[in-house]
């Protein structure tokens, strides 16, 4: 039902990484269970350092509200300014489009407490 | 201009403002003076007159008549929704506040004078008291979350007089909570931290003891919890926080539960708020006003908010606003005083007997519509519930790709208000059902057998129910442009 490209990493809570681009967003599965996104609010600004599973913001839909976590710890270096008129890119290409944020990692981070797109499959599976 | 299309007598209504004209008005008031603007800066000055619709008394009177008629409430009809207890609430309620003697009154005016209303805050409080096992009540805060706040500010107040505010800011919260709780902790400077459920859909002693040091402020219990099951370990619960040097606030929004069956405070609970306009019968859900009073252990009573009630040797009544301890003050004067009113007789009305059949009734009510849906639903815990029952689409989404937001507008169409849906979040597309005690069980079965056609339809015509609703005045919204494409504010159609 979902996809989960072979290229990212992903988080226990459902965000993605690119460890080429350096861009964070949220994995489909955490789309789907969302439904249509309304709004995409952060809490940190270009120049913040964050911690793995540090909140960075919020993101709501017309179900819920759910925070956002920083899968990998780093820097903040930039932001999806589409967003703010467009939170339905989140929806419709949320690995490319509807990126979130650009995070330099810090590299004290293994990137190996991600999962691959196999083991996330499963991890989804489990929370079905 | 004519916008309107009524089908039969359910009037198509346009916004107040499309049906203004120029010059119209409901009232002759007389020419107005020239205004004395000195000092107002220009930059404040209105240039020309507020954009407000213009209209006679009579179009507004319809209007307003005409939208209350698109809205559906308790006396409409069964409102199943979890969480809120919308039960039917007594007329002799309103009846009792609206007496001269209540009405009639100033806060302001010498206690001597308020004696009436002093004595029965005095006796609510009294009779709060007796229901919860606690040594003091509050009638003060406005609602739930204005209880939360203060019943976390007693325990914050504790804190700090042992001199260990700094260190104590850690206030456990389980994943089932109300939403609001999180926000009452940090607004008195603590930390929220999330512990997980069990699978049974309790709290167990487990996840609570990894947070037992001398960081641990409290811990904050919503019990019957927000699936409807009791918190049967909450006294053992209690007991560890208590030894780690925490206290317990109990989230008392479904006391109606609860009520005349278990006290609070034989749990160990040290503070929690009521819900007056849920579990004692006062008009709710249109934003209020509620009543949140918040009862207390004795050794929390020094703090409580002023002005307190108090009964002299001869009989009567004041208040007293001179207590050394005291957190101040949560609201103006003495709270949403016609809804104690109204909560006072509602109890006196029940009496202790009436009230724990309340409880009984509300309780076999939820486990009636489980007993009858689950096979249809599936729900989210297989265990027995008290005041509420939790569905869940899971079942039905995979099956027939309808979803319980599809399922709650279909509802719409046979005139019952749906349940709570989405909620609590732990339950993926959460069905939340709360009868109250009020229902019949003829209505009961209605509303069971309607839940099952729709559910039936789903197989044979999903469509009819994911267009749903039909037969209302509005069909269904467009929610998410709504959300994403904000308009605020009416501004004029461009000519």
């Amino acid at each position: 039902m979902s996809e989960y490209p072979n290229n990212l990493r992903y988080s226990r809570t459902h965000e993605w990484f690119d460890p080429e681009t350096n861009r964070m967003g949220i994995s489909s599965f955490a789309v789907g269970h969302l439904g249509d996104v309304v709004e995409v609010d952060l809490s940190v600004d270009e120049g913040d350092m964050v911690d793995a599973g540090d909140e960075v913001g919020t993101i709501e839909s017309v179900k819920t509200a759910s925070p956002i976590y920083a899968p990998i710890s780093g820097k903040i270096v930039a932001f999806n300014e589409d967003l703010a008129d467009a939170p339905e890119l989140v929806n419709d290409a949320p690995y490319t489009d509807g990126w979130i944020l650009e995070i330099e990692p810090t590299g004290s981070d293994d990137m190996s407490d991600l999962f691959d797109a196999t083991l996330y499959s499963d991890h989804c599976a489990s929370e079905e | 201009m004519s916008t309107q299309i009524h089908t039969g007598l359910l009037h198509r209504e346009p916004p107040i403002f499309e049906l203004s004209s120029p010059g119209r008005t409901g009232h002759a008031l007389p020419p107005s003076e020239p205004l004395d603007d000195e000092g107002l800066p220009a930059a404040f000055l209105r240039q020309g007159a507020p954009l407000l619709p213009e209209l006679s008394e009579v179009e507004v009177v319809r209007h307003f008549v005409r939208l209350s008629q698109w809205n559906h409430c308790i006396e409409t009809g069964m409102y199943p929704l979890g969480s809120c207890t919308m039960k039917y609430n007594p007329k002799i309620n309103d009846a009792m506040s609206a007496l001269a003697g209540f009405t009639a009154t100033h806060p302001l005016q010498e206690d001597e004078h308020l004696q009436g209303s002093l004595e029965l805050m005095f006796q609510l409080e009294g009779l709060l008291c007796r229901v919860s096992g606690f040594h003091s009540v509050t009638l003060q805060p406005s609602a739930g979350a204005n209880g939360e706040f203060t019943g976390l500010a007693l325990i914050k107040k504790a804190i700090d007089v042992r001199g260990e505010g700094a260190r104590r800011r850690k206030v456990l919260i389980p994943d089932t909570a109300h939403g609001t709780n999180p926000a009452s902790v940090v607004l008195n400077g603590f930390e929220p931290v999330s512990i997980v459920t069990g699978p049974e859909g309790v709290l167990l002693p487990e996840a609570v003891r990894p947070h037992l040091d001398d960081e641990l402020a409290a811990i904050m219990v919503t019990n019957p919890n927000t699936l409807g099951i009791f918190e049967s370990h909450l006294k053992e619960i209690a007991e560890l926080v208590h030894g780690a040097g925490g206290y317990v606030y109990m989230d008392g929004a479904n006391f109606n539960a609860i009520m005349g069956k278990v006290r609070p405070a034989d749990l160990g609970v040290d503070t929690m708020h009521f819900n007056l306009h849920k579990t004692f019968s006062t008009p709710h859900g249109g934003g209020g006003p509620g009543a949140g009073p918040v009862g207390c252990t004795a050794e929390l009573a020094p703090y409580l908010p002023v002005p307190r009630v108090l009964r002299t040797n001869e009989g009567s009544y004041r208040l007293i606003t001179e207590l050394p301890n005291t957190i101040g003050r949560v609201h103006p004067y003495f709270g949403n005083f016609a809804i104690l009113v109204r909560a006072f007789t509602y109890m006196l009305e029940n009496g202790g007997a009436g009230l724990s059949r309340v409880t009984e009734m509300a309780v076999l009510n939820a486990n009636y519509v489980r007993a009858l849906l689950k096979d249809t639903l599936a729900v989210s815990v297989d265990v027995d519930t008290l005041h509420e029952v939790v569905f869940t689409d899971r079942d039905l989404k995979k099956e027939t790709h309808v979803t319980t937001m599809d399922v709650a507008k279909r509802l719409l169409d046979f005139g019952f208000h749906p349940p709570t849906v989405y909620f609590p979040l732990i339950v993926p597309g959460a069905f939340m059902v709360e009868p109250t005690e009020t229902e019949s069980r003829v209505e009961l079965e209605n509303f069971v057998e309607t839940v099952k056609a729709i559910v039936e339809e789903a197989r044979t015509d999903p469509e009819k129910v994911t267009s749903a609703p039909h037969r209302t005045g509005v069909g269904r919204l467009d929610e998410t442009t709504a959300a994403r494409k904000r308009i605020l504010r009416w501004t004029p159609a461009k000519p």
